[in-house]
């Protein structure tokens, strides 16, 4: 069942003075916990849990051939699966909306920020190069799978090893990998997603207060701030001076959580 | 105390003729088996599963706490868990509705503490003619699984008064799991909350009330 909107006044109530649920405040997360390299079979791969909710994410890769107007860099794949399994409200079948949009937002994000070193993964120049597939599974849906997601992307590519390739055959060696990792850029950038209800803006809501959100912006930005991706949703507009306050706590939550995230690497 | 054994679907309870298949159950040429996840309980001949998971399955004279999905001319659908729809009938409130403004009374979105009174082929239907039903106004509404409740409620209610008790909040506990809290502050409501989490958490422990006892001291500190 949906949030209740005897619940949803409730939520709202305690919002305005500055609480919630949870007893969080408005810019905290949930505890996040990164495990790496959980799967056998995939090249890179990470679980993420913030609170009740879990993401599975895991990296694949093969050899294809480029974009004709990229001869010479790599390329990449996100799909998501929302698996029924994790919430009531999904059923399985062809992607719906959610699932396409929260797939092209953790795409946009990895492709914009450049983390991934595309003209290092060319092979044969116009014939070879590899394809990054980055796989995300829900496992737990308690609000806020945008973010576990951007984060569970970022601990699989830096968690993934490049596999072994024969240039005779021209065939990659599944299964077996090399101790090269993947590519990647020192910078991390991670999407945080902020939801207005009422008059408050909040990060990392739970399924209870995401039902409410009216409006959502996913800002995906490193550790200097840099923005290099953004994606607003639901109808309610924002005006200009909401937007500078939703930048604020963007900035401000995204470099704890980098930091967080960066010392799960070690 | 009876012998009680949890089985699965499919597994055979009971062989031979000697019992009479109950709740939870059916009978077929290699006895009486389980149809859902539960304990299995023989009380004298009758055998029944007392179910552990699972989606609620109403009965008759069961108080339920749904949701208005739909008005039509002549009463209102409510969600109240189930697979059928739940009805409630304009002849089934105890006041004089104008058939005009239904949604003046109950609009999509309430929520209603109503009574099973029939289930048919057409579904359920539900009745407002008792003393405590009716549309919520405020407070916060839990949904735990429907087959906890009975932890929740306690031994003739004793679990659900000491929760009311402690927390001062007034709560309706719905057989259809969902649960309706209201206080005089959120943070009682909130505390009324935790309590009934940990119950429906810790429902397979013995002494739970003195468990929860605890537990409420503690959260004192």
């Amino acid at each position: 069942m949906e949030t209740t909107n005897l619940t949803g006044n409730r939520i709202k109530q305690y919002l305005a003075e500055g609480k919630r649920f949870d007893g969080r405040g408005a810019d905290e997360f949930r505890n996040i916990i990164i495990d790496a390299g959980i799967a056998k079979n995939a090249d890179g791969s990470a679980r993420v849990r913030i609170g009740k909710t879990e993401v599975l994410v895991g990296v694949k890769m093969d050899v294809g051939v480029p974009y004709p107007d990229s001869k010479d860099k790599g390329t990449m794949m996100v799909t998501t699966e929302l698996l029924p399994l994790s919430s009531p409200r999904f059923e399985s079948g062809p992607p719906k909306f959610p699932s396409i949009e929260l797939a092209r937002v953790i795409d946009r994000g990895i492709r914009e920020s450049k983390f991934i070193e595309f003209d290092k993964l060319c092979i044969v120049e116009g014939e070879k190069v590899w394809t990054v597939f980055i796989d995300i599974y829900t496992i737990n849906d308690d609000g806020n799978l945008m973010d576990a997601a951007g984060i569970g992307a970022i601990a699989a590519l830096k968690n993934a090893k490049m596999p072994k390739y024969d240039e005779k055959e021209g065939k990659v060696l599944f299964g077996e990998l090399t101790k090269n990792p993947l590519p990647l850029k020192k910078d991390i950038t991670i999407p945080i997603t902020i939801h207005k209800i009422g008059k408050n803006f909040l990060v990392d809501p739970t399924r209870e207060e995401e039902d409410l959100s009216e409006t959502r912006v996913t800002i995906g930005s490193n550790s200097k701030g840099i923005i290099s991706s953004m994606q607003k949703a639901e109808i309610e507009p924002l005006t200009i001076k909401e937007f500078e306050s939703v930048l604020e706590l963007s900035e401000k939550v995204s470099k704890d959580i980098i930091k967080k995230v960066e010392g799960s690497f070690k | 105390m009876t012998e009680r054994k949890i089985v699965i679907p499919g597994e055979v309870i009971a062989e031979g003729e000697d019992y009479l298949p109950g709740e939870g159950t059916e009978k077929t040429d290699k006895g009486i088996v389980a149809m859902r996840f539960g304990l299995a309980e023989k009380s004298g001949k009758l055998v029944k599963v007392i179910s552990l998971s699972g989606v609620y399955q109403p009965r008759r004279g069961n108080v339920v706490i749904g949701k208005v999905e739909n008005i039509t001319i002549n009463g209102w659908f409510l969600d109240i868990g189930y697979s059928d729809n739940a009805f409630l009938s304009l002849n089934e409130i105890p006041r004089y509705v104008n058939k005009d403004g239904l949604d003046e009374v109950m609009d999509i979105g309430d929520m209603a503490i109503a009574k099973i009174w029939a289930i048919n082929k057409r579904g359920v239907d539900l009745s407002l003619k008792s003393r405590g039903l009716g549309k919520i106004d405020e407070g916060i509404i839990v949904e735990i699984n429907s087959n906890k409740v009975p932890r929740v409620i306690g031994k003739e209610g004793s679990m659900v008064n000491l929760i009311k008790d402690k927390t001062g909040c007034n709560i309706t506990v719905g057989q259809n799991g969902v649960i309706w809290i209201k206080g005089d502050s959120i943070e009682k409501e909130l505390l009324a909350k935790e309590a009934v989490m940990f119950v429906t958490e810790k429902s397979f422990i013995s002494g739970l009330t003195e468990e929860i006892t605890k537990w409420f001291e503690e959260r004192k500190k």
